[in-house]
């Protein structure tokens, strides 16, 4: 019998990024084959390849024994394969029924509804997966671990043979995840084949069959679960030689700048984080997307202002519930995903690097051009940011450019704790280097900087301390010295050290 | 040169319209009719100005027609009691500028969408108006039209008045802070917000300010007639959302400025009297005018695409 889908040296790249780098692949009837790998390493691109969403750049995807030349979302639901994400894609304001006719009826304008038989329908596959509600619940009534069941029922019901589940668990509780496993098995039973893509080795350990690991967009190695342990599985996710080299640490260690002591925020879901950044230092903040590392910045910065603890700025209390308190204070971000938050695109290089210094350059009402060009222009001098001039706007320089104007911004506010979310997040090797070299810079001036980052090797040979988050929370401090296999097992929350 | 090519296009098909007149209708250059047009179109200006600021703030307000009528009949009674002309200004704009502040509060303070809300305030004004006045118009005391002055004088005034808000707004959207706060707003708030703007505030007082040129333009449009037409603001919405939109500035926000405004209200304004003068059927105008407004939209739409923004 041949495997239900099979994947041979897939490819592919976004402008300069190389998100697969040769990917294979396959899944066998019956079986539950995990997929695991590090932020970044490719598994939702992968997901996206083989729903449809993506088309390679080149190998070549077989399902069912037939070789698919061109998939399509509408191709690949008809092939069997469906997908469940970790959030549900349902309509709240309808019924389960609707939800459930929607992804299997026809699309015909006036195709006429048979109400009674999407009804029963919805029962039957509800019934199916051991689902105890009603199909006439409005979905918004539902729970997470509910909805997903509906999730389930839709790809049931279509006769889906290919089921994609994408940390399906993330959000539930440990009696819906054995719930949730079980319902996974029966599928099983039945000759689906399941790709479970998960973050909690325990589950992974309980449930799947076999597991590939995805590192830098190559799929590195596949094998029963049953031959590899724990310790294995994070070796074999980040045992990657160092490819690049990271200017080297010269910044002396000074006075705590800021210090949080039991940090909550309830609208950002963190609680308890207690961490202090000292005058000179680097501090990573590491941890799986989800962990609460973006939601730490925007409360430090005032976005979400916290609920509860205390925030100390230089040994003296202080409280932030706005980001121009936050300025004020002298605290700076800078957001992940620039292209939206980060710099203004349709503004020039000089007004995105003014923006938050207003009041101190302009301090008559009228925007002064020159003083503003001056200053534009020392950070374009210092930062060697590559346009043809401060009028020129944002949208016209590069990826890293872009990223530095980001930056400038921030560095015009003079902070004392300077954040960076993702600061290297989609910009080439060269400009990569350069912001390292810049971080190290500030830093060596007094500046305390906090930076999020993804990318693990960044995060070890950047930070002199990283903070490790899961949950919502620090759960792990470790020195500059540390491996990539520490980290990862804080992140994971595993014993450190358990080798 | 390019950021500004959408103005210049404008521009340029306004001048194409100027120079097919000077051709084939010279007619239409008489100093009388031609003053009287810019006299009428005046107030129009003043409030399109208005609309160009809210709509740069990615909002839109469509209620605008409605202040003008509220303020347009207030000031009528005002100068009926034998308020001085000066006072009568003064109360126009407080008005029209509390009628914003509680479009504002809505979209700023509570986050609703600013269609929803300028529509319900829209329906409110113009009935609750039309059951307090019963539609009765307002006679206005010797004296008040033309602000006193001969007929000529008069319009000169406003003309100048219209011109002179333009250029300051034009100075200001450019040189104060306050300017490129709205330009950020409206193209990123989030993005404003995450540089330590307050989006809501500016987009607070911006409805605030336009309401506060709606109510100008009332006292500019009361002050050219006898009497006041409780109904003069019908449709003033539609023509300033046309100006601006013709004059290049993006629907979605954050782009275009107000010399376009003005060439695109010039261009519209001018479509009427031109259509009559080239002799085309006066029920073409409408149509006319509609295809102009598509057709800036499409250049938009056209623009956006090559920028490659979504």
């Amino acid at each position: 019998m041949p495997p239900l889908l099979q994947l041979a040296s897939v490819t592919k790249s976004f402008g300069a990024v190389r998100a697969l780098r040769g990917v294979s692949f396959d899944l066998q009837a019956g079986e539950v084959h995990a997929l695991l790998g590090e932020n970044g390493a490719g598994k939702s691109t992968l997901i996206k390849i083989i729903t449809g969403a993506h088309s390679p750049d080149g190998g070549t995807i077989t399902i069912a024994g037939k070789r698919v030349p061109q998939l399509s979302p509408t191709i690949a639901r008809k092939l069997g394969v469906a997908c469940i994400y970790q959030q549900p894609a349902l309509f709240p304001d309808l019924s389960v029924a609707e939800n459930i006719a929607l992804r299997l009826e026809s699309v015909a304008l006036f195709h006429l509804i048979d109400w009674p038989e999407r009804r029963t329908r919805a029962a039957e596959l509800l019934n199916r997966i051991g689902a105890h509600f009603s199909p006439d619940m409005e979905v918004r009534h539902l729970s997470m671990p509910e909805q997903q069941l509906v999730e389930i029922a839709c790809t049931l019901g279509a006769g889906a043979r290919i089921v994609i589940m994408d940390e399906p668990t993330a959000s539930l509780t440990q009696t819906e995840q054995v719930l949730l496993s079980a319902v996974v098995r029966d599928l099983c039973q039945s000759g689906v084949g399941v790709i479970y893509i998960s973050h909690r080795l325990d589950e992974i350990f309980g449930l799947a069959d076999r597991v590939t690991v995805l590192r830098d967009g190559e799929s590195v190695s596949t094998g029963p679960v049953k031959e590899l342990n724990e310790s294995a599985l994070i070796k074999l996710m980040v045992g990657r030689e160092v490819t690049q080299t990271y200017p080297p640490s010269e910044a002396e260690c000074g006075e705590v700048v800021i210090s949080c002591r039991n940090l909550g925020c309830s609208a950002g879901g963190i609680h308890d984080v207690s961490l202090d950044v000292h005058a000179g230092e680097v501090v990573g903040l590491a941890g799986l997307v989800g962990a609460g590392r973006t939601e730490l910045a925007k409360t430090l910065f005032g976005i979400t202002p916290c609920d509860s603890g205390t925030l100390f700025l230089d040994g003296k209390q202080i409280e932030i519930r706005s980001s121009q308190e936050a300025i004020a204070n002298g605290i700076a971000l800078v957001p992940e995903d620039r292209r939206r938050h980060g710099v203004i695109l349709e503004m020039s290089v000089a007004a995105n690097i003014t923006m938050a210094i207003h009041r101190r350059l302009f301090p008559g009402t009228w925007l002064r051009f020159n003083a503003e060009r001056a200053e534009a222009l020392e950070f374009i001098r210092d930062l060697d940011i590559r346009t043809s001039g401060p009028d020129a706007p944002v949208a016209s320089l590069s990826g890293g450019n872009q990223q530095k104007v980001s930056v400038a911004r921030w560095l015009a506010t003079n902070p004392r704790l300077l954040i960076l979310d993702e600061p290297t997040q989609g910009v080439d090797v060269g400009a990569k280097n350069e912001i390292h070299r810049l971080i190290r810079r500030l830093a060596k001036k007094g500046m305390a900087v906090l930076m999020i980052s993804s990318d693990l090797p960044e995060v070890l040979g950047m930070s002199d301390r990283i903070a490790v988050m899961r949950g919502g929370t620090i759960v792990a401090i470790l020195w500059g010295q540390s491996t990539a296999h520490d980290v990862m097992a804080a992140a994971l929350g595993l014993e450190v050290g358990a080798q | 040169m390019k950021a500004y090519s959408r103005e210049v296009s404008v521009a340029l098909t306004l001048g194409g319209l100027l120079l097919g007149l000077a051709i084939f209708a010279p007619s239409f250059y008489q100093a009388q009719p031609l003053l009287s047009l810019a006299a009428r179109e005046a107030p129009t200006l003043v409030a399109a100005c208005g609309m160009a600021l809210v709509i740069l703030c990615r909002q839109i307000d469509i209620s605008i027609g409605a202040q003008f009528s509220v303020c347009s009949v207030c000031a009528g009674l005002l100068a009926g009691a034998h308020w001085p002309i000066p006072l009568v200004l003064s109360a126009s704009i407080t008005i029209g500028a509390s009628l914003g502040a509680l479009n504002g509060s809505l979209v700023a303070g509570l986050g609703l969408p600013s269609i929803v809300v300028t529509l319900a305030t829209m329906v409110t004004w113009r009935e609750g108006l039309r059951w307090l006045r019963q539609g009765i118009w307002v006679d206005l005391p010797e004296g008040f039209q033309w602000f006193g002055l001969r007929q000529s004088a008069g319009q000169w005034t406003i003309i100048i008045l219209a011109l002179t808000v333009l250029v300051l707004l034009a100075l200001f959207m450019k040189h104060l802070a306050a300017g490129r706060f709205i330009y950020a707003v409206g193209s990123d708030a989030e993005a404003a917000r995450l540089a330590g703007i307050r989006p809501r505030r500016i987009t607070f007082a911006v409805f605030v300010f336009a309401g506060a040129l709606v109510g100008l333009a009332a006292m500019m449009n009361v002050a050219q007639s006898p009497q006041v037409d409780p109904n003069s603001g019908t449709g003033l919405e539609l023509k300033t959302i046309a100006a601006v939109v013709v004059g290049g500035v993006a629907i979605s926000g954050g782009r275009g400025n107000l010399w376009g405004v003005f060439a695109g209200l010039l261009l519209l304004a001018c479509l009427g009297p031109a259509l009559t003068h080239l002799h085309v059927q006066a029920y073409w105008e409408k149509a006319i005018q509609g295809s102009v407004i598509l057709l800036a939209v499409v250049a938009d739409g056209g623009h956006r695409r090559n920028q490659g923004s979504p």
